[in-house]
């Protein structure tokens, strides 16, 4: 992939405040990537961390109120999502921006066949009369490892296993051959070997149709397998971006270096004791005026109490937001060893 | 294993557990079938060890742990409880016997009374099980809450006022309340961020530590079993399909599925991942209401033979510790002229 091509989708300081009752909650603050066609960037981060919403602010699949998304500008296809009406946003979403989302079984509607869900938008996007649609759904269906397509494009929801429910919310995505593909946790909920299935499946599908993907994880092993850049996301905020070899052999921030080492391998031997991220994730319910990992890193300083840090260059693609990585900033010498 | 778990006397013993649930249908409800959910299932717990049990949803890993706590009426088999068999055993009776055994439950969000404050969640077992007054009680409750971690202040706050991690304290605390000898904990950690995962972790081994507890640890996170378990069982449709000790089994597994299984497990390590052949399994797992004939596996099972789908395999020791339900590593079942797998010479696993 040439540095200098166009990207599928840019994003510039993508910020989504929701409205509650409770206060303001600040779940995603100054978010800005890009992505490059054909490219698969993992998105990291636990629950909280504004992964997810970003995604759904960025294709306005959040109802206002109580979300109120605003930024500089998200351009995909020669377009500003932001600017875009909702009517033209509903051609877009299902058309050339395609989405799986975790639990297929709640994200199929169970009174419809899967026949009848794959053609739809096949027919809202793509204007297919019935019968071409049919023949495409059953490609579609094949396209994704589903055998005896035909006959099972009249199966409902509920007769499909799990996996087998997810190679269908992947092939109502890919249906009318997005150019961006989001993919919100898809193999969370699904067994491991059930989950290798379907990684291998879409490692195939992207070699085969070349779209650009964003998948959003809170599972490092997953990304590492899969991902060409990553972004590690910590309060509403993206922490650390880099290519996912990068990431793994020379992590920066001190939140990535801690998720990396508190998940214990399946093959390595057991360390004598789990590595611990003390302390809980922030509250975001005021806009960050310091680094939001503060409370919980072992190696924060004065400064990371003043002000929020703005990503610093560490390599050729590889930027992070913490102090400690900014040349210009004489950080005292950390109290606590860092992870070893 | 030299003075590891094999000195050791069992505190658990099970043998051939079943636990069937009957499928009802038609106008007259008659029994037409049965889901087998465990089927037929023999393993010991040592005293102070923590026995991973391991495998995918559906397998009946969660079943087991409830049956062997008697949480259920089983269908056939025998339980005993540091010698006392509590198979049969009316549920009348099994109450006298229930502060030895204790469970740690999923899903702290749905195990804890919203109406009840900590302090009473704590002291519940006390009050049932006790005769201790009330000012005992009450020093006892404060007490598990140190043991655990957590604030004493916040005895008198509700559930939804703590955290995932801190829930899981309180459901951890309530199961120490009557000093049990043995814990289940049915995926203590799968509702929790990756974060606060090792907290609670790291938390039931000091435990283990302080108190001498024995675990059976339920789990589908290979990772973490390979960290805090002492031997390992995987389950596949209501079978126990291998049983080892943790280094052995997981450097060198003998089962097809404990292979598959960990094969799938994907590597954070960019150094390992380079190193990991993935056995990538077709299909999905048959239905425990009618499980193929012959062993369970051979629906899926890379390494399947004929006699596989005819033959049931039984579980048979074939290393020191190691017990593999599978006809690759059984001479009398092979055909003429193949060698049964033999398992590399069994490592001594490292002390702790």
């Amino acid at each position: 992939m040439p540095d200098g091509a166009t990207p599928v989708l840019d994003v510039q300081s993508l910020k989504t405040i929701f409205r509650t009752r409770a206060g303001d909650v600040h779940a995603v603050n100054d978010v800005s990537f890009n992505l490059r066609p054909g490219e698969l960037l993992g998105v990291v981060g636990e629950s909280g961390s504004g992964k997810s919403v970003t995604m759904m602010s960025l294709i306005g699949l959040l109802p206002s109120p109580p979300a109120m998304v605003s930024g500089r500008g998200v351009m995909f296809d020669g377009q500003d999502l932001l600017k875009t009406d909702p009517e033209s946003l509903r051609k877009i979403r299902g058309g050339k921006i395609g989405f799986i989302f975790q639990d297929p079984m709640t994200s199929l509607n169970p009174v419809f066949t899967v026949g009848f869900q794959i053609m739809e938008p096949l027919r809202t996007h793509m204007g297919l009369d019935k019968k071409a649609a049919k023949i495409r759904a059953k490609e579609l269906l094949e396209l994704v490892g589903i055998p005896d397509a035909a006959r099972r494009l009249n199966d409902y929801p509920h007769q499909f296993s799990g996996g087998m429910r997810q190679r269908v919310m992947i092939a109502i995505a890919l249906a009318c051959d997005p150019k961006l593909l989001i993919a919100d946790e898809p193999t969370t909920a699904l067994d491991v070997t059930i989950q290798a299935q379907i990684i291998e499946l879409m490692k195939e599908l992207r070699a085969k149709l070349g779209m650009a993907v964003i998948w959003i994880t809170h599972d490092l092993g997953v990304i590492a397998g899969i991902a060409d850049r990553v972004m590690v996301m910590y309060g509403g905020q993206i922490v650390e971006h880099a290519t996912v070899r990068e990431l793994f052999t020379n992590p920066q921030h001190p939140y990535t270096r801690a998720l990396l080492t508190t998940v214990p391998s399946v093959r390595k031997e057991r360390a004598r004791r789990l590595t611990v991220i003390e302390g809980q994730p922030p509250l975001m319910m005021a806009a960050p005026d310091s680094c939001p990992f503060m409370d919980r890193c072992t190696v924060a300083f004065d400064l990371c109490a003043r002000m929020n840090p703005q990503r610093y260059p560490v390599n050729a693609g590889h930027n992070v937001a913490c102090f400690r990585a900014d040349p210009g900033i004489a950080a005292p010498a950390p109290q606590v060893a860092a992870h070893a | 294993m030299l003075d590891g778990p094999a000195s050791r006397k069992p505190i658990l013993q099970v043998r051939d557990l079943k636990m069937h649930f009957p499928i009802h249908t038609g106008l007259l409800r008659r029994r037409t079938g049965a889901v087998k959910a465990v089927d037929g299932v023999t393993f010991d717990v040592m005293e102070g060890e923590t026995l991973g049990l391991v495998g995918e949803s559906g397998c009946g890993k969660s079943t087991c742990g409830r049956a062997v706590l008697r949480l259920y009426d089983i269908t056939e088999g025998s339980i005993r409880l540091d010698g006392e068999e509590i198979g049969q055993t009316s549920q009348n009776a099994l109450r006298k016997l229930r502060p030895s055994m204790q469970m740690v439950f999923q899903d702290p969000q749905a195990s804890l009374n919203p109406r009840m404050t900590v302090q009473a969640i704590i002291q519940e077992p006390l009050d049932e099980h006790t005769t201790l007054s009330r000012a005992e009680k009450q020093e006892k409750v404060l007490q598990l809450m140190d043991d655990v971690g957590l604030n004493r202040r916040f005895a008198g706050r509700y559930p939804h006022a703590f955290s995932g991690g801190q829930r899981q304290r309180i459901g951890i605390a309530r199961a120490l309340a009557l000093n049990p000898k043995f814990i289940v904990c049915d995926e203590p950690i799968a509702a929790l961020d990756v974060s606060i995962q090792a907290q609670v972790v790291n938390l039931l081994e000091d435990l283990q530590e302080k108190f001498g507890l024995t675990y059976l640890f339920i789990s589908h996170d290979l990772s973490m079993v390979r960290h805090i378990a002492t031997r390992v069982a995987v389950m596949y449709l209501g079978r126990i399909v291998e049983l080892g000790p943790r280094e052995a089994l997981f450097r060198n597994p003998l089962h097809p599925y404990t292979k598959a299984l960990l094969s799938a497990v994907p590597e954070p390590d960019p150094s390992l991942e380079g190193t990991v052949e993935r056995i990538i399994l077709k299909g999905d797992v048959p239905s425990p209401a009618n499980p193929p004939k012959g062993c369970n596996f051979c629906t899926r099972c890379p390494q399947v033979m004929d006699i596989c789908r005819t033959d049931d395999p039984v579980s048979r020791e074939v290393a020191p510790g190691r017990q593999v339900a599978c006809h690759l590593y059984d001479p009398s079942k092979l055909p003429a002229g193949m060698k049964p797998a033999v398992p590399e010479a069994s490592e001594h696993q490292q002390g702790e």
